[in-house]
């Protein structure tokens, strides 16, 4: 049972990882800009689709093993929290802080409007 | 500020795809060799991907969370993988400025799956939901205090163990 959940997320895992290199790099090739938007677009998508299968799951649409596949495995590498804290500080000791903030304000606030929104439409689905 | 020495390349803002200049190949061979560079990186940062979220739900099996209570696993793992990645990227750029496939698989694919935003932002919107604004205020907070506290003892520490490697070279 564990083990087979493992794999699930592994292949969850081997999408995600890719999904947010080549989205990051498609977002800061047409955007010109040295701030993170890849990342902060990743994060705020990546929070409303797991807010939605949270919604799935918990309205009995979306198995443990989806969730786990899609949520704990795809989303969860797809998201990432060390890239948006690493991209913060690099801001913050070019003394950039007004974009250090923004970075941070932006990501959370946004991140948590649209997992509460993917949650609200996983719930009435 | 963002390094040391000449030699070495600028620390990128972003350093999940950002790895720096390439070799210097002519224009044409440059084009025709980048896809398969990319090719490369991005079957590599996948593995890279699967250990980082495998290494994820181990350790949130290990410590779970029950509902209405601080999520310390997303915690602990998010802040772990913050002081690791500011370490290992300082570790890599300066060491490897063009190291780029060793970027690809230990910070974008491993540390960058490992870590997850999308179950932080979750887990407290579920707080929240569930009447316990306060522990979702908390977590937030000191995920983002510790977490960027992480990165910065990481990128440190990594500076100053390259600074005394440079120092017993000189003596020695």
């Amino acid at each position: 049972m564990t083990l087979s959940l493992f794999l699930v997320v592994g292949a969850g895992g081997l999408l995600g990882a890719p999904s947010r290199y080549l989205l990051d790099r498609a977002i800061s090739r047409r955007i010109e800009s040295d701030l993170p938007w890849g990342t902060c677009v990743i994060n705020i998508t990546g929070s409303f689709l797991l807010g939605l299968l949270t919604g799935l799951t918990l309205a009995d649409h979306l198995s443990p093993t989806g969730k786990a596949l899609l949520g704990t495995g795809f989303c969860g590498a797809y998201t990432t929290f060390s890239t948006f804290t690493f991209e913060t500080i690099r801001l913050l000791e070019d003394g950039r802080f007004l974009e250090a903030t923004g970075n941070v304000a932006l990501s959370v606030a946004i991140g948590l409007a649209t997992a509460a929104f993917g949650l609200a439409i996983g719930l009435a689905l | 500020m963002a390094s040391a020495r000449d030699d070495v390349p600028p620390i990128p803002f972003d350093p999940d795809f950002d790895f720096g200049p390439a070799a210097g190949f002519d224009p044409l061979a440059r084009r025709r060799r980048s896809r398969q560079v990319q090719a490369i990186i991005v079957v590599a940062l996948s593995f890279g991907g699967v250990l980082g979220a495998v290494s994820r739900f181990a350790l949130s099996l290990a410590i779970p969370t029950e509902s209405g209570r601080y999520p310390w696993g997303t915690f602990v793992i998010n802040v772990s993988g913050s002081a690791v990645l500011g370490f290992v990227l300082i570790m890599l750029i300066e060491q490897f400025p063009r190291g780029r496939l060793a970027r690809a698989i230990i910070g974008t694919g491993f540390i960058g799956a490992y870590t997850t935003f999308s179950t932080f932002t979750v887990e407290a919107l579920l707080l929240i939901r569930d009447g316990h604004p306060d522990i979702a205020l908390a977590y937030l907070a000191a995920s983002v205090a510790a977490g960027l506290a992480a990165v910065w003892v990481g990128m440190t520490s990594a500076r100053l163990v390259l600074r005394a490697e440079r120092w017993l070279q000189q003596e020695l």
